[in-house]
């Protein structure tokens, strides 16, 4: 059981990137599109290479909700915006701050807490700006 | 066609709200979900939650659940059933859908959602995926005039519970 408090800093998550996360993810969600594959098509699109599909920067942001607040936590909202491309050879680092805590309606033992989040690259690049609110036990 | 507007035509703005595509998943495969979980943690072993079934049944839930982010859409669905892919993609492919003209762009990024979530996917769920254009803005952007079209996709169960609802903002150019 934890508390948490407006302002609080949730701890880094991270993740490499490149063909060998790219592939499984568009082996799972059939998502072979060409700027995903090629560098080629990436350059064609405006960027220095191939670059990961934003649905697997989603999908991180949810991995990193649940390290951050336990398999048990229900996610009740995402949004994120996505502002940069991951590009081949990028690290994706995904950042979370409460901006808001109060009784989950509803349930007594339980608070949904709300979050900005914050994916930016190795250098500080933001890739992804997001929100979330999770509902956590006390 | 408004002042200023390049690609969105009066034809467009006439199919706001109107449902282009309607999918029903096949049952959720406890493998669909696994496989999912391994994609998304590589290179970390995902949680037993999505995988272990004994495991899951002692927690919270009861038993595995899908990751929120899981798509059981993917690769086919009991309706439409499979039929050929053709080896491009038709970036207006939603206007088509709703009999209007699209802009005829060639690139398609996916610009950001927004996701409000119910009940987890378990193994056994069917869901029925309901889409509409939401709506259609454009901005300028380092390639130029860039078409943002929101569209908004209902999930529901078959117990009728809303699982997912998402207003998804792609961007042509």
């Amino acid at each position: 059981m934890t508390t948490f408090t407006v302002g609080d800093a949730l701890p880094p998550f991270t993740r490499d990137s490149g063909f060998a996360y790219w592939n499984r993810y568009a082996a799972v969600n059939d998502e072979f599109i060409p700027i995903h594959m090629e560098d080629d098509a990436g350059r064609a699109a405006g960027y220095p290479t191939a670059f990961g599909m934003g649905n697997l920067t989603w999908a991180y942001l949810h991995v990193a909700l649940h390290q951050w607040f336990g398999e048990d936590a229900r996610v009740a909202a995402v949004g994120a915006q996505f502002r940069s491309a991951v590009t081949r050879g990028k690290r994706v680092v995904i950042s979370g701050q409460v901006t808001g805590v109060r009784p989950a309606p509803g349930d007594d033992a339980c608070d949904e807490v709300d979050l900005a989040l914050r994916a930016e690259d190795q250098d500080g690049t933001l890739l992804a700006p997001g929100t979330a609110t999770v509902v956590v036990r006390r | 066609m408004t002042d200023g507007d390049v690609y969105i035509t009066a034809e467009m703005r006439s199919v706001i709200g109107v449902p282009f595509r309607e999918t029903v998943s096949y049952p959720v495969a406890a493998s669909d979900i696994r496989r999912w979980a391994i994609a998304v943690y590589y290179p970390e072993v995902p949680p037993r939650l999505y995988w272990d079934a004994a495991y899951a049944a002692a927690t919270a839930y009861g038993g595995i659940v899908a990751p929120e982010d899981f798509n059981p859409f993917a690769w086919a669905t009991a309706e439409p059933e499979l039929a050929p892919r053709a080896e491009g993609f038709d970036w207006d492919y939603t206007e088509t859908r709703l009999g209007v003209k699209g802009p005829g762009l060639k690139t398609n990024l996916n610009a950001g959602s927004q996701t409000r979530y119910g009940p987890r996917i378990r193994p056994g769920d069917v869901i029925r995926s309901t889409s509409r254009v939401h709506s259609y803005t454009e901005k300028q952007g380092r390639m130029g005039t860039m078409l943002l079209t929101v569209v908004r996709s209902t999930w529901v169960n078959q117990h009728g519970e809303t699982v997912k609802e998402t207003d998804q903002t792609s961007i042509r150019y």
